[in-house]
C-alpha cells in the first residue's frame, strides 16, 4: 500500500507534536509505526472492496490537525442531532477533538465516565493502558494508521453494576475549510453487570470539501454486562468514512449493534467481534440506503471462541443510482465452541441499472455440534406487490417508497429502544422520499431542547 | 491391504445394483479396515521421461506424440507463461510446496503393435481394469457404454467407436483427435480455459499428455453414456489430462468420468483441464465420481487433485449440468464452472464432497451470467469427518447487460466429528437490477434424535448414519446417471462407515 508512506513521513516530521500525548497513548506509536511500515510494502490483492479500496481512500493528501488548531463549532448542527423527546448525554467530537457539552457534565450519573481519551489517559492511565489498542492491535493498515496519528478520542466507562438509563449520544462533526483527515478513537468499557446505550452520529457540515474519517472503536463488554450501540451516518457528498469496530464479549455479555448508513461518499466499515465468554450474545443489524455514486462496504468477522454463544446478523442494502454496495460476513466457529447458534442474513435491493452489489457471506466452522446458517439474496421489489398498490391508486413512486420501507422495517424494528427506533423510522422515510435526509427535521419540528 | 477376496462385480467401482442386501458384514469388515481398496500397482512397462520441466521437455512430449507445429507453439507459449506464475494460495488449503522439477511429465505404456482384439492387449493392463471393476468386455457387452480407458496418460483402448462413428459422433483420445481432426481441435482448444487462466491450467497446457475428445454433430442425441476412466499408475508421474467436449446445435451428450488410483507413499499431482462448448439448444451432462487415493489416516501420501473445469454455454437455450461426487484425493482444488453467454442458457452444479482423516477439499463452482434470461442452480453438499477440512467456494456473477437472470444456491454442510472443519465462501456479484439471486447455507451435525429414532427401530447406529447421509445427499445423487448413482451411493457408505463413532 503505497498510500501509507506519506503518513509514515508525516509522523517522522511531526513526531514531536504528535507524541505530546499522555504516556499510555504515546507508548503505542512505535509498534503502530512498525506495522505500518510492513503494510506499506505489501500489495493488497484481496477482494477489491476491502484492502485495495482502503489504499485508494488513503491516497489523497489530506491535512491533519496536528497543531490542534481550533475550528468554530456550529452549535445549530449539534442541536440538529438531538433526538426529540429524549434527553441524551451529549458529547461532540469536532473533527478529531472531543468536547463534552454542559448538559453532559451536569447530568452524568455516578459510575459513568464520558470524557476525552487524553484526559482519561492522564487521569486513569492504568485503565486506559489495560484496554486501549488491545483489540484493534494494529491488525489492519487503517487501525495502525489511526494508532500512529490519533491525538484525542472519547472514553466511555461504566463501572461495575452501573445501569445507565439515558443514552449517551456522541456526535462526530466535520467542519474545516480545507480537506482534512480525522483519526477518531472511541474506547468503551462496560464492567461486570453494567448496562449502557450509545448513539453515535456522524455528520459533515460541508458538501464541497473532502473529509476522511478514520475511526477505531474498541468495545469491552464484561461479564453479564450489556452494551447497545446505534449508529447513524449522514455525511456530505465528499466525506469518506473508514470504521474499524472491535468488540470482545465476556461470559454472558450482550452486544447489540445497529448501523444505519443514510448518506456518504464512501463508507467502509469492518466489525470484528469476539465472543470470548460462554453464553455471550450478539445481535447485529445494518441498514444501508445509497444512491448517486455512493459506495458502502460492510464487513463482519464474528468469532465464536467458546461454547453456548449465540449471534444473529441482519444486513440490508437498498441501492439506486450508480451506487455500489458490498457485504462480507464471516462467521468463524472455533474448535470446541459447541452448541453455537449463529445466523446471518443479507438481503439487497437493486433499483437501478447502474447499481452494483457484491456479497460474500462466509462460514468457517471447526466444530460439529453447531447450528449455523446464512442466507443472501439480491433482487428487486416484487412487481406484483407494486402492481397491486398501483391498481389501488397509489402512485408508483410512493408504492416503491412504501415497499422499500417495509423491506427495511425489520432492521429498524429490531431496535429495542423505542424512541431511537421511531426517530430512525422517520429518518428512513425522509431519506427514501429523496429529501435531504439530515436531522434538520429535528430543528424544524421544534422539539429540540438542550 | 487385502485383495484376495476382492470381487470387482460387488465391491469394485461398479458394484451390483443392490448393495445393502446380502453382504453387509463383508462390506463393514472391508470398510472398517479403513484402507484404500484400490491401492495396488500394476507392473506394466512404462516409458517415462526423466523428472524435470524445461522447454526441451515440452518439445520432447510434443515430439513423442508426433504433434503438429501449432500445438507445439501452444505448449511453448503456455510454458513460458507458466514460468512467470506462482501457485495460487487463496484457497482454504494447506498445500505442501510442490517441486515441479521433481515430477516426470510423461509416462506412456509401451505400445505393442496395434492391438486388434482384446487378446492382444497386455494382459496385465486388462487385469488392472478387472481389479478396478471395469472389465472391458463386460462393459462393452453389458452396459452399452463406450469406455475410453485412459491408463496413465495414453488411451489404451476405445470401444463402441464404430457405432458412434455411424452417427457422426467423434469420441477418441486427444492425440488421435489432434491427428485425425486437427481443424476441430485447433478451433476449440483453449477457447474456454486458456493457458493464461491460472497456474495449473498453464502447466497443463504446456505438458498435457492425453485425454479425451468428444464432438457431437448437429441434431444428434448420443445414444449411450460416454465414459472415461482416469487412473494414475506410475510412481512420481503427474497426470495432465485434457478433455474437450463440443456439443453442436440441438445435440445431447452425457459424459461420465470416474477415477481410482493406486496407493502411493509420495504425493501425486493431477492437474487436468476439462473444456466444454455447448452450442444452440444443445445439452451436456458431465458427471464425475472421484475416488483418488486420499492418503492414510495421518495424511501421508494421497493425490493432489488440482483441476480446472469450465463450460461455455454460448448457444441460445443451451444447457450444461455438472454433477460430482468427490470422496478421494488428499487435496481437492476444483471449481467446475459455467459461462452462460447464450440467451436463455442454463447452468447447473450438483456436488457431494466427502472428506475424512486429513483430507482437504476446496471445491465449488462459478456461474457467470453474461446473457439475458440465463438461469443457474447450485446444490452443494459437504460432509466432513476426522480431521478433514471441507470448503465450498462459489461465485455467481450477473453482468450489467444480462436481464432477468436467476440463480438459486443451496449449500449445506454436515459435520461428523468435533475436529473437522466445514467452510463456506460464496460470493455474489450483481450488476443488473432485474436479477434474482438467492443463496442459503446451513451447517449442522446428525442430531441425537435422528439417531435415536433409527436405533429405536432396530437400525444400528452405523447404518443409521449411512441412511441419514444418503438422504442428505440424495438431491445430488438423483442427478447422476443410473449406473453411477448406485456406485456413488455405495462409495459414500463405504467411505463413511469406519469414520463415524
Amino acid at each position: 500500500m503505497k498510500s501509507l508512506s506519506q503518513y509514515i513521513n508525516l509522523y517522522a516530521e511531526c513526531r514531536r507534536q504528535l507524541d505530546l500525548v499522555p504516556k499510555p497513548i504515546a507508548a503505542l506509536r512505535p509498534k503502530a509505526l512498525d506495522a505500518l511500515r510492513v503494510f506499506s510494502e505489501q500489495t493488497m490483492r484481496r477482494a477489491p472492496y476491502t484492502e485495495a479500496a482502503i489504499d485508494r481512500l488513503l491516497e489523497p493528501d489530506y491535512g491533519l490537525n496536528i497543531q490542534r488548531m481550533g475550528f468554530a463549532v456550529d452549535l445549530s448542527a449539534t442541536f440538529r442531532c438531538e433526538v426529540p423527546n429524549i434527553s441524551t448525554l451529549l458529547g461532540v467530537t469536532l473533527n478529531d477533538t472531543f468536547r463534552p457539552t454542559e448538559s453532559l457534565m451536569r447530568n452524568i450519573p455516578e459510575g459513568l465516565t464520558v470524557c476525552s481519551l487524553t484526559k482519561a489517559a492522564a487521569g486513569m492511565p492504568s485503565v486506559v493502558e489495560r484496554y486501549l489498542n488491545t483489540l484493534a492491535a494494529d491488525s489492519t493498515p487503517q487501525a495502525a494508521l489511526n494508532t500512529l496519528l490519533f491525538q484525542d478520542g472519547v472514553f466511555v466507562y461504566a463501572a461495575k453494576g452501573v445501569s445507565v438509563e439515558r443514552p449517551v449520544q456522541l456526535v462526530n462533526i466535520f467542519n474545516a475549510p480545507v480537506p482534512l483527515m480525522a483519526p477518531r478513537r472511541l474506547l468503551v468499557v462496560a464492567e461486570q453487570g453494567a448496562s449502557l446505550r450509545l448513539l453515535l452520529c456522524d455528520h459533515s457540515q460541508r458538501n464541497d470539501i473532502d473529509y476522511l474519517s478514520n475511526e477505531v472503536i474498541e468495545v469491552f463488554v464484561h461479564r453479564d454486562a450489556s452494551v447497545e450501540i446505534y449508529t447513524i451516518e449522514e455525511n456530505g457528498a465528499s466525506t469518506r468514512h473508514i470504521t474499524s469496530f472491535h468488540c470482545r464479549q465476556e461470559e454472558g455479555a450482550r452486544l447489540t449493534l445497529n448501523t444505519n448508513t443514510l448518506s456518504t461518499a464512501t463508507s467502509t466499515a469492518t466489525y470484528t467481534i469476539d465472543l470470548a465468554g460462554t453464553g455471550a450474545d450478539t445481535r447485529l443489524g445494518g441498514m444501508v440506503i445509497a444512491d448517486a455514486g455512493q459506495t458502502v462496504v460492510q464487513n463482519v468477522e464474528l468469532t465464536h471462541s467458546v461454547p453456548d454463544c449465540t449471534s444473529t446478523q441482519n444486513f440490508k442494502f437498498a441501492l439506486s443510482g450508480k451506487s455500489k454496495g458490498a457485504f462480507g460476513g464471516k462467521i468463524v466457529v472455533k474448535e470446541g465452541a459447541v452448541r453455537t447458534n449463529a445466523a446471518q442474513t443479507n438481503r439487497n435491493l437493486i433499483a437501478s441499472d447502474d447499481a452494483r452489489m457484491t456479497t460474500a457471506p462466509q462460514l468457517e466452522i471447526y466444530c460439529d455440534d453447531v447450528k449455523c446458517s446464512h442466507g443472501a439474496t439480491t433482487g428487486q421489489l416484487d412487481p406484483l406487490a407494486l402492481f397491486y398498490m398501483r391498481s389501488r391508486g397509489i402512485p408508483e413512486a410512493e408504492a416503491r417508497l412504501m415497499l422499500t420501507q417495509a423491506f427495511m422495517a425489520d432492521v429498524v424494528d429490531s431496535i429495542s429502544y423505542d424512541l431511537i427506533r421511531d426517530r430512525l423510522r422517520q429518518l428512513v422515510e425522509r431519506r427514501l422520499s429523496g429529501e435531504k435526509a439530515s436531522c434538520a427535521a429535528c430543528a424544524a419540528e421544534n422539539t429540540c431542547h438542550c | 491391504m487385502n485383495n484376495e477376496q476382492h470381487n470387482p462385480q460387488t465391491a469394485g467401482t461398479r458394484p451390483a445394483a443392490c448393495p445393502a442386501a446380502g453382504n453387509d458384514s463383508a462390506v463393514i469388515a472391508q470398510a472398517t479396515t479403513g484402507d484404500y481398496k484400490y491401492g495396488f500397482s500394476s507392473d506394466i512397462d512404462t516409458e517415462i521421461i526423466p523428472p524435470g520441466l524445461s522447454e526441451d521437455v515440452v518439445r520432447l512430449i510434443s515430439e513423442k506424440k508426433k504433434e503438429p507445429q501449432w500445438l507445439l507453439d501452444f505448449r511453448l507459449e503456455a510454458f513460458r507463461y507458466w514460468k512467470t506464475l506462482t501457485p495460487p494460495t487463496w484457497a482454504h488449503l494447506d498445500i505442501p510446496t510442490i517441486d515441479f522439477q521433481a515430477i516426470s511429465y510423461y509416462a506412456a505404456p509401451v505400445k505393442k503393435e496395434g492391438p486388434k482384439s482384446l487378446d492382444e492387449v497386455d494382459p496385465k493392463i486388462l487385469d488392472t481394469f478387472n481389479r478396478l471393476g471395469i472389465p472391458i468386455e463386460e462393459q462393452k457387452a453389458l452396459s452399452g457404454m463406450a469406455v475410453d480407458a485412459v491408463m496413465d496418460s495414453v488411451s489404451v483402448r476405445t470401444t463402441h467407436r464404430e457405432r458412434l462413428a455411424e452417427m457422426g459422433i467423434i469420441f477418441c483420445s486427444f492425440s488421435e483427435a489432434v491427428r485425425d481432426y486437427p481443424d476441430l481441435v485447433r478451433k476449440y482448444l483453449g477457447k474456454v480455459v486458456g493457458y493464461r487462466d491460472n497456474f495449473y491450467a498453464a502447466l497443463n497446457s504446456a505438458v498435457f499428455s492425453d485425454g479425451s475428445f468428444v464432438y457431437i454433430p448437429k441434431g444428434v442425441r448420443c445414444p449411450m453414456e460416454l465414459s472415461t476412466y482416469f487412473r494414475i499408475n506410475s510412481a512420481g508421474t503427474g497426470q495432465f489430462e485434457r478433455t474437450l467436449i463440443v456439443a453442436d446445435d440441438d445435440s445431447y451428450v452425457s459424459y461420465l468420468e470416474g477415477c481410482t488410483a493406486p496407493m502411493r507413499d509420495e504425493n501425486q499431482l493431477h492437474a487436468a483441464i476439462v473444456e466444454i462448448i455447448v452450442e444452440d439448444r444443445a445439452e451436456v451432462k458431465y458427471s464425475t465420481v472421484q475416488n483418488w487415493y486420499a492418503g492414510d489416516r495421518e495424511g501421508r501420501g494421497g493425490v493432489y487433485n488440482l483441476v480446472t473445469k469450465r463450460g461455455l454455454c454460448r448457444g441460445t437455450n443451451s444447457k450444461l449440468s455438472w454433477t460430482q461426487v468427490e470422496t478421494g484425493s488428499a487435496i481437492t482444488w476444483k471449481y467446475p464452472s459455467c459461462v452462460l453467454s447464450g440467451e436463455g442458457a442454463v447452468g447447473e452444479f450438483y456436488s457431494v464432497a466427502v472428506t475424512r482423516n486429513r483430507q482437504q477439499a476446496d471445491t465449488g463452482t462459478k456461474m457467470i451470467h453474461l446473457a439475458s434470461g440465463t438461469r443457474s442452480t447450485i446444490v452443494s453438499k459437504g460432509i466432513s469427518t476426522g480431521h478433514s477440512q471441507n470448503s465450498y467456494r462459489g461465485l455467481v456473477r450477473v453482468a450489467p447487460k444480462a436481464d432477468n437472470c436467476r440463480n438459486y444456491t443451496q449449500c449445506d454442510s454436515l459435520l461428523l466429528s468435533d475436529t473437522c472443519g466445514a467452510h463456506t465462501f460464496p460470493e455474489i456479484q450483481v450488476a443488473n437490477p432485474s436479477a434474482v439471486v438467492e443463496h442459503e447455507a446451513t451447517t449442522s451435525k446428525i442430531s441425537e434424535q435422528q439417531l435415536f429414532y433409527c436405533n429405536q427401530r432396530g437400525i444400528p447406529t452405523e447404518k443409521a448414519v449411512a441412511l441419514i447421509v444418503n438422504g442428505y445427499a440424495r438431491e445430488v445423487m438423483n442427478k447422476l446417471p443410473m449406473e453411477f448413482a448406485v456406485e456413488a451411493q455405495k462409495l459414500l457408505e463405504i467411505t463413511l462407515q469406519d469414520s463415524v463413532g
